[in-house]
């Protein structure tokens, strides 16, 4: 087998360094019931090129986003990745070291984490950021627990504009973890309804811009009202790229910021590996979940980096630990940092305008579709239309002919009653002739 | 033969010596001292080439950022020169064993990369069309069968990102199995003292308190403090096996006799999976879930610390509350059932993450799995086994192991008791490895052995490399107990970098780059 090394002559040799007659003799300490003599009922050994072909064959049961017209978003971005950032990510050094848990020989992955937390906290607009977490809706998740740890309160009011997912991944934990979720009903363009639900409870507000359906909120009342009540202000984003054009939520007062950090340097991968973004204020770093990377200095008084104040950790403090995170996302936090070296401010900016150019495209195209209805007020990349009938199965019937539509949001939430509502993402990926076909054939389905 | 002096071969005109003086510019050789990306000046530039775009809708009037972000660009050589020269401060598998116990540092094969970068896995959308991604549903859908088959087990869940995310969807199957029986008060779980700090993490952070089990002078767990601690208000017990110590719980088909018997739950840390994978099955020890780390067992690259992925296996009295979305075979093939309560995952206990999962693992975990097969991976855990005997063999001469008799698994766990009166410590000593080549084995853990090194080899060590590992350790010790303290002291001496201050790190936090003096951004 090609990826094992012994040969029989050193298994027979080293067998008898240890002392023993055979294999059988260092796994006496299994149960007899459990001691299996013959393999597990599945296929035996196979080379490269048999894997080849099976995973091909599966892979071409399936419509990739770049072969025709595609505009999906909700959480998850089709962007184009330098070729330079999967050639780096796939460096020894970095694809197949550990955590860095021996800072004098993981200095490269160690700066690229001090590197990557500078950029998300500038990104964000807020004083630091971490290391990274899973992906966007577990750092959310991460953040109202945090919320509870500072204010010491017990509540957590969602507006109507986060995405489902990241919904449900919140209640999961914070009612395993006794804290109390108040969601409001899905609404296209009112953030700002959390106020009115904060009250003496209430640890954090959670909202989101651009919001699932795309609208986006300048969210600095929402961030007075929560402070003045007590209770932290968690802003989601789920499309970093809009953090090129938009004001951050660092500038409208938000405490802790998460985001899905996934379109920068990251393919869609059918929903993961992604990264998480998590930043926040500094007075609440020792609260913080996952692990962060300092700077400090070696023994001859040179610049290093590690990772640090890891008393908040699991290793450290077991159950007394902020998160029970160990393993992140840090390839994924790489490839957004390699990513973001090569925009820079200058091409993220640019980057960013051209997907909110191609959006406006999409939403003039469909916008002059009899029957179809523009209902994101105001939006980056991504808004919400009303189609005649159940949008997931026009999405099915548009899949039909060669076009992914985008997401209906009945798929996120199907309680909402709003099955006549589609989710529709443009970026620099999609050209003029993607967006012109999917207005025709809308059309053309439409009146059938 | 050198060219390098205008066409006459050139040789070292000075016999070698000791003398060693630092550089004037930092760099050592090959190692570059590197600048932060932020002091590279690029303020105005960019490794990208975009099209213009037109000024953005005025429904976006007052949203508009207008200062700098503070972001830097670099060109592409620029780019590819600094990560290049940062990777080659990183110790990594393809470079030398690298035997971090508990961690499974294996090769990862580069098959695998190629797969999960098949478009057709890689380029599609997480909620597109479920009949445009049959593909991609069927290889889930036998990744869970190579998982199920392996370990024993009736179901999986596949969503969890990592080890500590699986631990927390089997404690939140087990919390909502009990509830549903009218169990709800059950409160603690057990776990030994010995067991990874991410086990009473989740516990505590799902509302659980947990209570430690004491240990046997073997390294198992103490059968006797167990039967005392179980009772009504135990919700589960979380056991590693092959525990942290590297050894098999012998009692183990009892420990899950007694916590059934009790109406507590078997939770066990499936990160040692490695050491049992194709010869010994969870699901006759009486599991009732186990997480799995395919970025230990099944090979997926650590990446520098993630992305992981830790699907959970269930038993029958669990699977029903497994978390969405849930994977089933419907009249036109594969279909997700995406929401707790929704027909056919009625009873979930909710949701782990926004989307699936981590595709990218699977499609690399599979095809692992049929690379090496059934056979292959039993050979796997029987190389991973004995390669961890071979090195407690050979190294027990020098060293003192934590538990002499009997075998161990796939990790030898050594206390410091044989570095007594040298003045060198288990950090002194991980240190002085780096500079012979070799990444440190996990110090100070399990928390049970005193200046506990447990090293894991792995299967894909070759018997060449486990003999040079083992002759730099040998050499090692015996320079620690010739008094030789200031190799150990100040090491590492030829790393990139010397040992580093850790206190002063955490005393005052510096966790992004500041600009030193007047800010270098440029104005809009």
């Amino acid at each position: 087998m090609r990826y094992l090394p012994l040969t029989p002559e050193d298994r027979a040799e080293m067998l008898g360094v240890i002392g023993v007659d055979s294999i059988d003799a260092l796994f006496v300490d299994v149960p007899g019931v459990a001691r299996r003599t013959d393999p597990v009922d599945l296929p035996f050994h196979a080379g490269e090129l048999e894997v080849e072909r099976e995973m091909a064959a599966l892979a071409k049961r399936n419509r990739s986003a770049g072969e025709g017209p595609f505009f999906c978003g909700a959480g998850a971005y089709r962007h184009h990745v330098p070729a330079t950032v999967d050639h780096i990510i796939q460096r020894s050094e970095f694809l197949t070291s550990y955590t860095p848990y021996q800072p004098e020989i993981a200095q490269g992955t160690l700066q690229v984490l001090f590197e990557f937390q500078t950029q998300v906290a500038a990104l964000t607009g807020m004083e630091v950021a971490n290391a990274s977490l899973y992906d966007g809706s577990t750092a959310a998740a991460e953040a109202v627990m945090m919320a509870t740890r500072v204010t010491r309160r017990n509540k957590a009011v969602m507006s109507g504009g986060v995405h489902p997912h990241y919904v449900e991944t919140v209640e999961t934990l914070a009612h395993a973890a006794g804290v109390a979720t108040a969601h409001l009903p899905a609404a296209i363009d009112a953030e700002d309804a959390v106020i009115a639900a904060i009250d003496a409870d209430t640890a954090c507000v959670v909202v989101q811009t651009p919001n699932v359906f795309g609208t986006v909120t300048d969210v600095s009342k929402i961030a007075a009202a929560a402070q003045a009540a007590g209770a932290l202000l968690i802003v989601v984003t789920t499309e970093v790229v809009s953090l090129g054009l938009l004001k951050s939520p660092g500038e409208m007062g938000a405490d802790i910021v998460v985001a899905e950090g996934q379109s920068i340097g990251n393919g869609l991968n059918f929903g993961g590996p992604y990264v998480g973004l998590f930043a926040c204020k500094e007075k609440y770093i020792r609260q913080a979940p996952g692990r962060l990377c300092g700077e400090t200095v070696d023994a001859d008084g040179r610049r290093g980096f590690v990772l640090t104040l890891s008393t908040r950790e699991q290793h450290i403090r077991r159950d007394k630990a902020t998160s029970n995170i160990c393993t992140n996302s840090g390839l994924c936090a790489l490839a957004f940092s390699i990513h973001m070296s090569l925009l820079g401010e200058v091409g993220l900016r640019q980057l960013a305008a051209i997907n909110h150019e191609k959006a406006r495209a999409l939403g003039d195209a469909l916008a002059a579709v009899p029957g179809v209805e523009i209902l994101t007020p105001r939006f980056f990349n991504e808004f919400a239309i009303r189609v005649p009938g159940k949008a997931a199965e026009l999405v099915e019937t548009l899949a039909g002919h060669g076009i992914i539509a985008g997401v209906p949001f009945s798929r996120l939430d199907a309680t909402a009653g709003l099955d006549d509502v589609l989710l529709v993402a443009a970026t620099e990926t999609t050209l003029d002739i993607d967006i012109t076909f999917f207005a025709k054939v809308l059309a053309k389905v439409i009146a059938q | 033969m050198s060219m390098n002096t205008v066409g006459r071969p050139s040789r070292p005109e000075t016999a070698a010596n000791d003398y060693v003086h630092p550089t004037l510019t930092g760099a050592r050789g090959l190692l570059q001292d590197e600048a932060l990306i932020f002091e590279l000046g690029g303020w105005d530039k960019t490794g990208v080439d975009l099209p213009e775009a037109s000024a953005p809708s005025d429904a976006l009037d007052g949203l508009l950022r207008t200062a700098p972000i503070g972001l830097p660009g670099l060109s592409e050589p620029e780019t590819v020169r600094h990560y290049v020269r940062l990777s080659q401060k990183n110790h990594a598998i393809d470079l030398a064993l690298y035997p971090l116990g508990s961690c499974t540092m294996k090769h990862n094969p580069r098959l695998n990369e190629k797969m999960a970068r098949l478009p057709g896995f890689s380029d599609i959308h997480p909620l597109q069309p479920q009949s445009t991604v049959q593909g991609a549903l069927q290889l889930m859908d036998r990744l869970a069968h190579w998982l199920k088959t392996l370990t024993g087990m009736p179901a999986v869940a596949l969503t969890p990102k990592a080890g500590a995310h699986g631990e927390m969807c089997g404690m939140l199957a087990i919390r909502s199995a009990h509830e549903a029986a009218g169990q709800g008060h059950r409160k603690t779980v057990l776990a030994p003292t010995s067991a990874h700090g991410t086990n009473p993490a989740t516990a505590a952070f799902v509302g659980y308190t947990v209570v430690e089990i004491a240990q046997t002078a073997d390294g198992r767990v103490d059968m006797a403090d167990l039967e005392a601690k179980l009772g009504d208000h135990v919700a589960a017990i979380m056991v590693t096996n092959p525990n942290t110590c590297g050894l098999f719980e012998r009692d183990i088909v009892e420990i899950a006799r007694l916590t059934h018997a009790a109406g507590a739950y078997f939770y066990c840390d499936g990160a040692n999976f490695n050491a049992i994978v194709g010869r010994v099955r969870p699901g006759d020890l009486g599991v009732d879930a186990m997480h799995i780390n395919l970025h230990k067992t099944f090979s997926t690259p650590h990446g520098g610390g993630g992305p992981g992925a830790g699907p959970v296996v269930l038993s029958e009295a669990l699977a029903p509350f497994a978390p969405t979305p849930w994977l089933v075979h419907g009249e036109d093939g594969f279909a997700l059932v995406e929401h707790a309560g929704e027909a056919g995952a009625e009873t979930a206990f909710g949701r782990m993450s926004a989307f699936h999962g981590q595709m990218g693992m699977y499609t690399r975990a599979y095809a692992y799995m049929l690379s090496h097969g059934a056979d292959g991976l039993r050979q796997v855990a029987e190389d991973a086994v004995l390669n961890a005997n071979y090195l407690k063999a050979r190294l027990s001469g020098a060293m003192s192991p934590a538990f002499p008799e009997g075998p161990c698994m796939h990790e030898a766990l050594f206390d410091d008791s044989w570095l007594e009166g040298t003045g060198v410590t288990t950090l002194d000593f991980a240190k002085a490895m780096i500079d012979e080549g070799f990444h440190p084995m996990t110090m100070y853990f399990p928390l049970v052995v005193h200046g506990a090194m447990l090293i894991e080899p792995t299967e894909t060590e070759s018997k060449q490399e486990l003999d040079r590992f083992v002759a730099a350790l040998l050499a090692l010790a015996e320079a620690a107990k010739a008094g030789d303290v200031e190799r150990f002291k100040g090491a590492p001496f030829h790393a990139p970098l010397r040992r580093l201050d850790e206190t002063q790190a955490a005393r005052k936090p510096r966790l992004k780059w500041k600009p030193v003096a007047a800010a270098p951004l440029a104005a809009e």
